[in-house]
């Protein structure tokens, strides 16, 4: 347990020190739903309409930014053989390293949301809904992106690998997510679809490491 | 404690490197292994580690008859030293010592604090690792040595980048570590005055032309 703790912190440390993933995927962030309305033009009805979506999709996006050094540093360092001889074993390895991102990209991305929203003249009443759903699904992002980067860790150009590999499987954390919005907002407050975006965000918690650890131990025969 | 490998072929790129390779070593004793380049140090190393599968054969550690997996018992330090460039030294240690684990009971800014005496890195434990030369980095890296007990050092050409002092440094380490009842096995270039070493040449040259 210290020593994942120590993992954790040590990538939450390095986060804040090196400044730039969160930076970079904050600005791309906003960038890109900056870039929207003057793209769609002034329709108010129509940005907030599909702000939701929006916001998400852009969230999506900026946090694959990222998840490309989430193992490469630690590959290109050396560091992660050292990991690999440590009594933790490597999924639970990918498990700090993924929660870590997660706490230093997934939240920081699902707080902006909101300021974001302001821009797409989304409903207040919607703004803890939106932040809710992406505090609940952004794990997902994280831990199925830790796979995509786990296996594109010795690729050329594996940021944009990753990007294939990995947006695909963030379809039903997308839909789901969309979902619990609507079905949060709409007459009955429904929360069955908030419920299945919590299962694939554990499931995912689970699962992820798992393929992950399978996949750095290749990479680093 | 022993380590034994037993007839271990091991294969790089669907090239047989090491073919067929045994030997033994009992607690105490450091296995040097010599010979040019690309006649399968740094594989046997990785393999003894146990991120390589060997293609035959095996690679066992044996303690008082109990067999266990050798990746959990053994410090490795490859060409590439580990070292995070934005954390100072002591933070990097720090780290290592805390997620490497120590003996119960001894605290680790203790063993960090010796380790960077050990390696005469305490005028630069407050420096960021990116600031430091490649021999002080290298240091660096070898201090991991000093902050988790572990029974086995594997060490891929240790001495790269490292001063004469430094070098001795080292020795003394390893041999302290041996006399203590340690395994190393160390590929190396440059004779070192260990105690008690084995040694094997790698036989095969570079694939000529």
């Amino acid at each position: 347990m210290s020593a994942f703790l120590a993992l954790l912190g040590r990538d939450l440390r390095l986060a804040v020190r090196q400044g730039g993933a969160l930076g970079t995927a904050l600005g791309f962030y906003m960038l890109v739903v900056t870039l929207l309305p003057l793209g769609l033009g002034a329709d108010l009805n129509l940005l907030s309409r599909i702000a939701p979506g929006v916001l998400w999709i852009a969230l999506l996006l900026a946090a694959l930014l990222s998840l490309g050094r989430v193992f490469a540093s630690d590959y290109e360092d050396g560091s992660l053989d050292i990991l690999a001889t440590g009594t933790l074993p490597m999924e639970l390895v990918v498990t700090a390293k993924a929660l870590a991102h997660w706490i230093s990209t997934g939240i920081p991305l699902a707080l902006m949301a909101p300021v974001l929203g302001l821009l797409l003249n989304l409903e207040i009443g919607a703004y803890p809904v939106l932040v809710a759903t992406m505090l609940v699904g952004t794990p997902a992002v994280s831990f199925i992106g830790a796979v995509g980067a786990a296996l594109t860790l010795r690729a050329y150009r594996g940021g944009l690998l990753i990007a294939l590999l990995v947006l695909p499987l963030y379809v039903p954390t997308l839909i789901f997510g969309m979902a619990s919005i609507a079905a949060l907002l709409g007459p009955g407050g429904v929360s069955s679809p908030l419920l299945i975006l919590t299962a694939i965000s554990l499931a995912s918690v689970i699962l992820g490491p798992l393929a992950a650890a399978a996949a750095l131990r290749v990479q680093m025969q | 404690m022993q380590l034994v490998a037993e007839n271990l072929t091991l294969e790089r790129g669907g090239r047989s490197v090491i073919d067929g390779l045994s030997f033994r070593i009992e607690a105490g004793q450091a296995l040097v292994l010599t010979g040019p380049n690309g006649s399968g140090k740094s594989t046997l190393l990785r393999a003894l580690a146990g991120y390589l599968r060997p293609a035959a054969g095996r690679v066992l550690v044996a303690d008082a008859g109990v067999g266990c997996e050798p990746a959990e018992l053994c410090h490795f330090v490859g060409h590439l030293d580990g070292i995070k460039t934005h954390l100072t030294a002591a933070e990097n240690l720090v780290f290592w010592a805390a997620y490497l684990g120590g003996p119960e009971g001894s605290d680790a800014p203790a063993r960090v604090g010796a380790a960077l005496k050990r390696f005469a890195l305490d005028a630069l434990a407050d420096i960021p690792a990116g600031y430091l030369s490649a021999g002080q980095k290298r240091r660096l890296a070898l201090a991991r040595l000093a902050v988790a007990v572990r029974p086995l050092w594997l060490l891929d050409e240790p001495t790269v980048s490292l001063d004469t002092a430094s070098v001795g440094l080292l020795v003394a380490a390893i041999n302290a570590h041996l006399a203590g009842g340690g395994l190393a096995v160390i590929a190396t270039h440059v004779p070192l005055a260990l105690e008690r070493a084995l040694s094997i040449r790698l036989g095969r040259a570079e694939v000529s032309a």
